[in-house]
């Protein structure tokens, strides 16, 4: 029994490495730049929504930090997007293959997450560029940071492992989901100091980042940039307690998720 | 029967079934339209299987016959794992790798070197593994010069000698193997024989789908035939695929099917008169064909066999392999006769004479008739079969 275990996990692995080692060769495949390009993308995305917004919009030009912290915003926004949008389709497109030999097909989902990540991960530093040249001084609170990236991930995951099962089945899912990005976008406080929605509502404030995507960022920037002008859910809602609500959401997601994909996976090959 | 080898995957009692919506319900209109209307549910449902059940020992090369729509592919896939049964079970002792099809995940924008570590994945191989057999599936392949190219530039026959290539060497103790033979140049074709030869002689459990019944008859130990989701005959290859060849025949409209089932076949071309003589030099059988009075016949071939008292084969031949072969066309109702002169090299006793006319494809048979005439020879000397014309030398040394 626990060798057969082993033997699972051995090949799920190994098939994981090749599907990622595969994804990341095909993306800058005949490009002359080739990975530099996931360095060189988000920075001069950066350059230019600095400018916009600094210079031109003066969005949030009274909090400090605030050009960093919409950039880290929209870092993990991104993730959070590629994640799904790929999670969503990705058991259909790797339907030619479900048809003809089995194998464990959550693979699929992480090897699409793995690579969103090491993305993440490449846009994390071009952000520490930023940070260290606007001058913010890390703590102590920024080990928190990675708990919280996982929370992303986590609730990423789940909402992959659910909409891609019912993709398979319902077609419409990926047009539903991609008008819910849209809305969730403005209402994940990614591109605006949530100080603007306290000053026109606190009630709205607090509903906004029980929103685990909008919690998870106020909070990562509470962790990484400046605590004093991050407004976060236990900051807003004067208690931690209101943790409970985002952090709920996200679980119930993921297992949520895992269960109808665990459930589903054996039925792919006939349906999709 | 007491030494028998361990059974190495049971199947027991399968059934399958797929629903079948007739408005496939995969978008929300449809999905509403269908909410408000009755949906007659047995009729949306297929029975791919209706409860097929067999065991397959180790080292037993298994032939699974069928026509197409028979069922066949559906339990392969379910052997596989790759579909779920709808009731009963599957079993299997070992790894097992389903060649459904070839070069799984092959991805055109990738190299040749890259496709081999990524389909090595799918099957189960980790990149060291890869490393160690890679130069060997490389040579199998004959592609040294052309693993750093991407596959898109490959021809097609490379690319499945490339798959085949990475195939052989899954090192699987089950192998499930879907009418892979039906791709590539006769070359390779021998190649992959060569391989099953190999796979044979190692003592490897392989289940065998196809429609190639010279393949079934020369590898297979044993084979079912799946008709319309159940098992309809099973048992020794030979008598399988002749049973797979009457289905095939029974379709197209068979004519001819005596009670006994002595005679069967769809009439295109049937044998009108038959008789067979022996003396001291020559065996001739001399028979009439005659065309079916609707159509023109191309590409008629008539063979015969003589059997032995213990039912074995002692000689045959047909009209293409014999000294003076005869291609054979008939116009409607047209009749021919045709001399066989073989020099008589059979040994003392009675023989039975049966024929064949089919049509050049290979699966068509139009009239085949066991047991036509017998004939009998007495010679003084031996117990044999077949008298060897051998020329002899005595000297005095």
């Amino acid at each position: 029994m626990n060798s057969q275990f082993i033997k699972k996990y051995r090949y799920s692995v190994i098939l994981l490495r090749e599907l990622v080692r595969t994804d990341f060769k095909l993306r800058y495949q005949g490009s002359v730049l080739g990975y530099l390009w996931s360095l060189l993308r988000p920075l001069f995305l950066f350059v230019i929504l600095y400018f916009v917004f600094v210079y031109f919009l003066r969005v949030g030009s009274d909090i400090p930090h605030w050009p960093v912290a919409m950039l880290l915003g929209i870092v993990l926004w991104n993730f959070f997007a590629e994640v799904t949008n790929n999670g969503v389709t990705s058991i259909v497109n790797q339907g030619d293959v479900i048809r003809k030999i089995n194998f464990p097909k959550y693979v699929i989902i992480l090897s699409g997450s793995v690579s969103a990540f090491i993305n993440l991960l490449l846009n994390l530093i071009v952000i520490a560029v930023f940070m260290a040249i606007n001058g913010v001084t890390l703590t102590w609170l920024a080990l928190l940071a990675p708990l919280l990236i996982i929370e992303v991930y986590a609730f990423a995951l789940g909402i992959s492992f659910l909409l891609s099962t019912v993709f398979v089945k319902l077609r419409d899912i990926n047009y539903i989901w991609e008008i819910i990005m849209q809305g969730l976008f403005y209402a994940s406080a990614v591109i605006y100091p949530v100080a603007l929605v306290i000053a026109k509502s606190h009630k709205a404030a607090e509903l906004l980042l029980m929103n685990p995507i909008a919690q998870a960022i106020q909070d990562i920037r509470y962790t990484l940039i400046t605590q004093a002008d991050t407004p976060t859910l236990t900051s807003v809602a004067h208690s931690g307690l209101w943790m409970i609500i985002p952090l709920g959401i996200v679980a119930v997601v993921l297992l949520l998720g895992m269960w109808v994909f665990k459930k589903q996976s054996p039925y792919f090959a006939e349906n999709v | 029967m007491a030494n028998h080898p361990e059974v190495v995957l049971s199947v027991k009692d399968v059934k399958k079934d797929f629903h079948l919506p007739h408005d496939k319900q995969n978008s929300i209109k449809s999905a509403i339209v269908n909410m408000f209307r009755r949906r007659d549910k047995e009729a949306d449902t297929q029975h791919a299987l209706r409860g097929i059940s067999f065991d397959i020992r180790k080292g037993e090369f298994f032939g699974i016959l069928g026509r197409n729509g028979s069922g066949k592919s559906t339990m392969l896939k379910i052997i596989s794992e790759i579909y779920q049964p709808t009731s009963g079970t599957v079993s299997h002792k070992g790894k097992l790798v389903p060649f459904i099809e070839l070069g799984v995940g092959f991805n055109p924008e990738l190299t040749g070197r890259e496709n081999v570590y990524l389909n090595g994945a799918l099957l189960g191989f980790s990149e060291k593994e890869i490393d160690k057999r890679y130069d060997d599936i490389v040579a199998f392949a004959e592609l040294q010069d052309f693993m750093e190219q991407k596959l898109k530039n490959y021809s097609s026959g490379m690319q499945v000698r490339l798959a085949f290539a990475v195939a052989t060497h899954a090192e699987a103790e089950i192998l499930v193997v879907d009418e892979v033979l039906a791709v590539g140049d006769a070359d390779f074709q021998r190649k992959c024989y060569d391989f099953f030869k190999s796979l044979k002689k190692s003592g490897k459990t392989v289940v065998f789908v196809t429609h190639d019944m010279t393949a079934v008859r020369e590898y297979c130990d044993r084979a079912i035939l799946i008709n319309e989701g159940k098992i309809s005959a099973s048992g020794d290859p030979n008598d399988i695929a002749d049973e797979y060849l009457k289905l095939f025949n029974k379709s197209m409209g068979n004519k001819i099917y005596s009670e006994d089932k002595g005679r069967w076949g769809n009439g295109l071309v049937y044998i009108s008169n038959v008789a067979a003589n022996i003396d001291k030099d020559n065996i001739i059988i001399k028979l009439s064909l005659t065309a079916n009075d609707s159509e023109d016949v191309e590409g008629v071939v008539f063979g015969y066999k003589l059997f032995d008292s213990e039912g074995k084969v002692a000689l045959g031949g047909n009209t293409l392999n014999c000294k003076n072969p005869v291609h054979m066309k008939f116009t409607k109702s047209e009749s021919k006769d045709i001399t066989f002169t073989i020099p008589n090299i059979l040994g003392n006793g009675t023989f039975t004479l049966s024929g064949t006319a089919r049509l050049s494809d290979g699966v068509t048979i139009c009239d085949d008739w066991r047991s036509m005439a017998s004939i009998s020879n007495t010679r003084d000397e031996g117990y044999y079969s077949i008298v060897a014309p051998a020329m002899l030398e005595v000297r005095n040394g």
